[in-house]
């Protein structure tokens, strides 16, 4: 007779029953993972708009918000699709160091030319990421610890090879000499719609300097980067049958196995993409500094990890969005830009980086328990 | 009771004295059965009889170490279990059947998603796999108010259910259900025992596995009681009551003291 509870709960199982009724468009919204990221984006948009120096929302004010969170972006998306897939990555900062020693050493000391440099760095990301994920699922580790090794590991290769690569500095420098002038560099360096932005000026449409140069002169490239890369890895994720599997493994690998889901492929190819998207912002910044140093994407990893949990990753994997990570990165940019526009101190940034991902795992927690139903 | 074939059809599936050691542990020590299609074949046992390295084995998950597997009468060997699913042959897990956040077209779909487009740019044909999920679901008697509602949302007996009718819509043969009732309500079991006898309607061989007699009499068309890895034998239904499986199941005399003291209410 102790089944009589359960008798209620299980009449949802009949047809017709007076319970079903139609899910509002709220109800529809809060089941989208990126809905936090969303919200957050608007509360401090309108935090910003009401407290910020206005300089902070034109053009320029914009663009220097969004290029820093671009960089971050890219890593987040990367971190975000690796997070769904029940994995983490810590090593992706020191990843950014060492892939930009690769880079910076195969274009300065080497005298590859900057396609081949590009190759190099990219397939020495592909073996990276490979690693990471064999050692994960060869020995059942957590990825946790595993990536917390090559966390330290990367970053002590970097500043040995460094060393070696200059003869004592912790610093790779020459880069821009080595690369030259050509319309190769321009995809991955300076800034992109030079020639619109030239028009909009002489339009009068955006500000411009007294002498008619417009102030912002185009959209730097790592935006566009950062804009692509969201888009395809939100289809990848939310339409194709990749992204479904991405989705089961992360959710419940064995389940995924039973269905013929080739888990560890799939968790494979997740380390690769990541590793790749900390070479791109390796790449990418590298050519903009003209130089390389040990301290590039310092703790990038939490920042990255952060920005996907705001974007409405669960810590344990299979549920989450890349759109929603790269809100995430905007609103790091925008807070981290954004308070030299107030009267703020700068240094409550970091009070502000742990409030926000408190408040977004508390709130991820409850919305997935009203969604998905977990008692 | 012996062994009674089922109006001497070929059988889907027929197992014979598999044998399965794990180092010096014998999990199985001779078990024989056949599936008919159309019928429930139930499978009983104890906790450790057997019963899992069994349906693993058919499943191709292990590999026996003596004793033959015949599909259709032609003797086949699993490498792995999708080998095992190509034959027909579809697995239900207790707790692994589906994944709670992700929605119920995604896990019905989850390994065989329908496609459209060209080259890199194949995207998943939602329109027609939603369309499948709600219509397959309804047929299983479950009218899902969305197909993009997570499974997390549904009961156990509703999940149980979605894992059947997937297998069915694959193209199962032979759908072996591992305990799908031990975890579930009277009416949600209830409702899990009707899919069971759609399913057989259909000519779908399916192996019940239960250590619940009641469960098993409901729906069974005949009964094998595996203990301690061996086959104690095979019943048709009406050659057999409850009580003698249930003695049978626990090894004999001792239950049938035990049961004298507890009024019968095991």
């Amino acid at each position: 007779m102790a089944d009589i509870g359960t008798e209620a709960a299980a009449t949802a199982d009949k047809p017709a029953d007076e319970r079903i009724q139609e899910i509002s468009f709220l109800a529809r919204m809060m089941r989208r993972p990126e809905l936090g990221a969303i919200a957050g984006l608007i509360i401090v948009t309108a935090f910003f708009l009401i407290i910020a120096d206005s300089n902070m929302f034109t053009l320029s004010g914009i663009m220097n918000f969004l290029a820093p969170a671009a960089q971050l972006g890219i890593l987040a998306i990367g971190a975000a699709l690796l997070m769904v897939g029940g994995e983490f990555d810590l090593s992706v900062g020191s990843m950014v160091a060492l892939a930009g020693l690769v880079f910076g050493a195969a274009l300065v000391t080497f005298q590859i030319p900057l396609p081949g440099a590009i190759l190099v760095a990219l397939a020495f990301a592909c073996v990276i990421g490979a690693i990471n994920g064999q050692i994960v699922l060869r020995t059942g580790l957590p990825s946790f610890i595993v990536t917390l090794a090559f966390l330290f590991i990367f970053r002590g290769l970097t500043l040995v090879g460094l060393k070696w690569a200059t003869g004592g500095s912790t610093q790779l420098r020459g880069v821009k000499d080595a690369v030259g002038e050509s319309w190769f560099v321009e995809l991955f360096s300076g800034d992109a719609f030079e020639g619109l932005f030239a028009w909009l000026a002489s339009a009068g449409l955006i500000d411009t300097f007294a002498n008619g140069v417009p102030k912002v002169k185009g959209v730097p490239v790592e935006i566009l980067w950062f804009i692509v890369i969201a888009g395809i890895a939100t289809f990848v994720l939310t339409k194709t049958r990749f992204g479904n599997w991405i989705f089961a493994s992360g959710g419940d690998a064995q389940a995924a196995r039973y269905v013929g889901v080739p888990v560890a492929r799939v968790k494979t190819i997740l380390f690769v993409v990541t590793a790749l998207c900390a070479t791109l912002v390796a790449i990418l910044t590298v050519l903009d500094a003209g130089s390389t140093d040990a301290r590039r994407g310092f703790q990038k990893e939490f920042e990255a990890i952060i920005a996907a949990v705001i974007g409405g990753c669960l810590l344990t994997g299979g549920y989450g969005s890349a759109i929603g990570a790269a809100f995430g990165a905007i609103i790091f940019g925008m807070v981290l830009i954004g308070l030299s526009y107030t009267d703020i101190d700068q240094d409550w940034y970091l009070v502000f980086l742990g409030g926000m991902l408190l408040t977004a795992v508390l709130f991820n927690n409850f919305i997935r328990r009203r969604v998905t139903g977990e008692r | 009771m012996a062994e009674s074939g089922n109006g001497g059809t070929q059988p889907l599936i027929e197992l014979r004295d598999i044998q399965k050691h794990f180092g010096s542990v014998i999990a199985l020590a001779g078990v024989s059965i056949s599936v008919q299609p159309g019928e429930c074949h139930c499978l009983l046992g104890d906790n450790g009889a057997g019963k899992s390295t069994f349906i693993k084995t058919m499943a191709g998950v292990h590999k026996p170490t003596e004793g033959e597997i015949y599909i259709d009468g032609q003797k086949t060997v699993f490498e792995n279990p999708r080998e095992a699913m190509m034959a027909g042959i579809a697995t239900v897990y207790q707790d692994l059947a589906m994944i709670p956040l992700m929605s119920v077209t995604r896990n019905f779909f989850m390994g065989r998603e329908p496609r459209k487009g060209f080259g890199p740019f194949k995207y998943i044909d939602f329109d027609q796999a939603n369309q499948v999920t709600m219509d397959e679901m309804a047929r299983m008697g479950i009218n899902l108010r969305e197909p993009d509602q997570a499974v997390g949302t549904l009961s156990g007996g509703e999940r149980q259910t979605v894992a059947i009718a997937r297998a069915v819509y694959f193209g199962a043969k032979v759908l072996i259900l591992d305990e799908p009732t031990s975890a579930l309500g009277v009416r949600q079991t209830s409702n899990v025992l009707a899919t069971i006898d759609k399913v057989r309607k259909k000519g779908i061989g399916v192996v019940f596995i239960s250590h619940n007699v009641r469960h098993a009499m409901a729906v069974g068309d005949r009964f094998t009681v595996l203990n301690r890895g061996q086959t104690l034998g095979t019943a048709v239904r009406g050659e057999i009551e409850a009580d003698e499986l249930q003695n049978l199941m626990a090894g004999g005399q001792e239950l049938a003291d035990l049961e004298g003291s507890l009024g019968g209410t095991v």
